[in-house]
């Protein structure tokens, strides 16, 4: 083989084994989940074997009274906590990046104990504080949302704060000054010049947060009341009747959302040229 | 209506201390109306900390800045009649060349429409004309810089401070915007307060130089008594080239002293201020004389013997570097001035050194 370079010890586009391990890999991961969103359009209850097409269980779910209940659930807990885990985030994120104070690093590991300790503590715990705290219990809805709204911003907001500080590292100090140098005030100097350079990572940790609060489980499950319903904690109990193609049609409908926003944070994260280059 | 002679700067006994360093060490300084100031001195001398001080970023620890005959004490930099031009240039890359430029007076509240007007005047200012929709990426260095340049001026400020605002840029764009710095001055009538550790770009721009060492000012003079006339050895050192002999100082006479040194002789020499009864004798490489033939002195001129160890040559002057007959090393530079002079002379050559008592110069150490 004249003229090609030796295969690197990475070249695994030129190594055969790499090449069949890497589709393993693929299998692995993605065949489950083509496999329920194929079967989501199985025309058989039972759901063992094909028997044809139909998108009829999508109708089916669609008018499912309590499925649609704990969606609209879902997106409310997932709108409302994400806005107020997005602001706690950008705020730690700032007050960690800007000052020196004592305890910042103290602060700066607490902040980030949420994103390591395991979801089933964290969902226990929320469970004894709620109930040691007396939080009011069976009240009407939306407010019977409240403690997973409270659950899932406890457990998003360092991630946000993960990414907004990230973005923050590439910022120019000198920015701020030659704002309030040119005449504007603190605030103005924070809309006009620093929210807009946090502006990807705000988006990128806020649609990060979204994804975490719509698909969460467990901490859900431990907070939410009686008769309360989320949306996975709702396809959860339809499973545990048989898994009908409604329940692959569910899952398929979140995991399209899921996705979806987590392609646009991902596009919002990359670093965009103008910044990149001045660095 | 103010004095129009009373300066537009003061600064009284100022001193910045982080911690135990004095960034700044009492500097008391006046600073003209319409000048073009250069605060001079090798790098973590203070004159960044100097700056941001009249830009109001850093507080003073003692002393006071009065601008324009007002304490600056406790005023914010928003609220102060000065705008900066930051050592990065500090353009916002969200916004785009003609919104930076306006940002100023956005968020003052100037009127729309004289915005526009005063937006369009800078930009032909600083001749970005046909740039106004492009996104700071979209810019070359020095482009960033006229728009970190228009976006202060456009505020007509009363002062301009000039944070090393070359040092990012290659020598050809340096020496461009060198020219459009001081055409700029001359145009907009604003003081600028330049902070550079270049000594050619400060010599060729200000029309007055305060050279700083260690958080202290030792000198402020125009450039051209900067060069001639330094007061330290170390102001010498640092501005241009110099040859210093050590000295004896036998008396003094108003501006003269009389002084011997193991190399010259006995000789009488100006003084270099009126604080200066001891120091060293200096004199500019351009202004020794060489000769390779036998010494003819003329008169008054003390004669050195050397040995020429090295020759640099730059095109339009060539630095000759000797040892004297005493081991000391000395320099002299020699202008080419003629297509076909003879060549240089070569390394080993043995030669004469004629210095003129009025070339010397005594300076405190
Ligand atoms: N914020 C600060 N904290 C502590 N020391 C500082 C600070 N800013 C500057 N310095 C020190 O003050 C001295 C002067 O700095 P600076 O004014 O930036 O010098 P220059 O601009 O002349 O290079 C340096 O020794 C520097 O380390
Ligand atoms: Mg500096």
């Amino acid at each position: 083989m004249l003229g090609r370079s030796p295969v690197g010890p990475l070249e695994y586009t030129r190594r055969l084994w790499l090449r069949l391990w890497l589709l393993a890999v693929f299998v692995f991961l993605y065949a489950p989940i083509v496999i329920l969103v194929v079967f989501s359009f199985n025309d058989s209850r039972r759901n063992i074997v094909w028997q044809g097409f139909t998108t009829d269980y999508y109708v089916r779910a669609a008018e499912n009274a309590s499925l649609i209940e704990a969606f609209g659930n879902s997106l409310i807990i997932a709108f409302v906590s994400t806005i107020l885990s997005t602001i706690i985030g950008a705020l730690l994120a700032l007050g960690l990046w800007r000052f020196r104070f004592p305890g910042r690093a103290a602060l700066d590991g607490a902040a980030a104990l949420p994103i390591v300790i395991p979801e089933i503590c964290m969902g226990v715990a929320l469970l004894v504080f709620f109930n040691r705290v007396g939080f009011p219990t069976g009240m009407p809805w939306p407010l019977n949302l409240a403690p997973i709204v409270i659950g899932h911003v406890a457990f998003s907001f360092p991630f946000v704060a993960v990414v907004v500080r990230a973005r923050m590292i590439g910022f120019d100090r000198s920015l701020e000054e030659a704002s309030k140098d040119l005449g504007a005030s603190e605030w103005q100097t924070f809309w006009n010049v620093t929210v807009p350079y946090m502006k990807p990572g705000l988006i990128a940790g806020g649609l990060l947060a979204m994804t975490l609060s719509l698909d969460d489980f467990v901490i859900t499950f431990f907070t939410s009341g009686p008769g309360t319903l989320t949306f996975p904690v709702q396809v959860y109990s339809m499973v545990r009747f048989g898994a009908t193609p409604e329940v692959n049609a569910a899952s398929t409908v979140l995991i399209v959302v899921t996705v979806l926003l987590t392609v646009i944070a991902v596009r919002w994260q990359r670093p965009d040229k103008e910044v990149a280059k001045l660095g | 209506m103010r004095d129009v002679a009373a300066p537009i700067v003061e600064i009284q006994n100022v001193t910045k201390a982080y911690g135990k360093l004095k960034a700044v060490d009492d500097v008391s300084l006046a600073i003209p109306r319409n000048a073009f100031f250069a605060l001079l001195g090798p790098s973590g001398c203070g004159k960044t900390t100097l700056l941001r001080m009249l830009g109001g970023f850093e507080h003073t620890s003692t002393g006071r800045i009065l601008i324009d005959g007002e304490d600056m004490a406790g005023i914010q930099p928003n609220r102060r009649p000065v705008n900066m031009v930051f050592q990065s240039y500090a353009v916002f890359p969200h916004m785009t060349v003609a919104d930076n430029i306006a940002y100023g007076l956005k968020v003052t509240g100037v009127k729309r429409a004289a915005i526009a007007s005063r937006v369009e005047e800078a930009i032909a200012m600083v001749r970005l004309d046909g740039m106004a929709a492009r996104k700071p990426d979209q810019l070359s260095g020095g482009q960033r810089q006229r728009v970190a340049l228009a976006r202060a001026l456009v505020k007509r400020p009363k002062l301009l401070l000039l944070d090393e605002p070359l040092s990012a840029l290659d020598k050809k764009l340096r020496e461009e915007m060198q020219l459009e710095l001081v055409r700029l001055q001359t145009e907009v009538g604003i003081t600028f307060i330049i902070v550079t550790h270049d000594q050619e770009e400060a010599l060729g721009m200000a029309s007055e130089i305060a050279v700083m060492k260690e958080g202290r000012i030792l000198q402020i003079a125009p450039p051209r008594e900067l060069y001639e006339h330094p007061t330290r050895r170390f102001v010498a050192e640092f501005i241009g080239a110099s040859n210093s002999f050590p000295c004896e100082v036998l008396a003094i006479d108003g501006q003269n002293a009389r002084v011997r040194s193991p190399l010259l002789g006995e000789l009488t020499v100006e003084r270099s201020a009126p604080d200066v009864t001891s120091g060293t004798l200096i004199i500019r490489p351009e202004k020794v004389r060489m000769d390779f033939s036998t010494p003819e002195p003329t008169p008054g001129e003390a004669l050195i013997r050397g040995t020429i160890d090295q020759i640099a040559y730059f095109g339009d002057l060539s630095i000759v570097y000797l040892t004297a007959e005493d081991g000391s090393r000395l320099q002299c530079s020699r202008y080419n001035v003629s297509r076909i002079a003879a060549p240089d002379p070569r390394p080993g050559t043995a030669c004469t050194l004629g210095i003129h008592p009025e070339d010397l110069l005594l300076v405190g150490d």
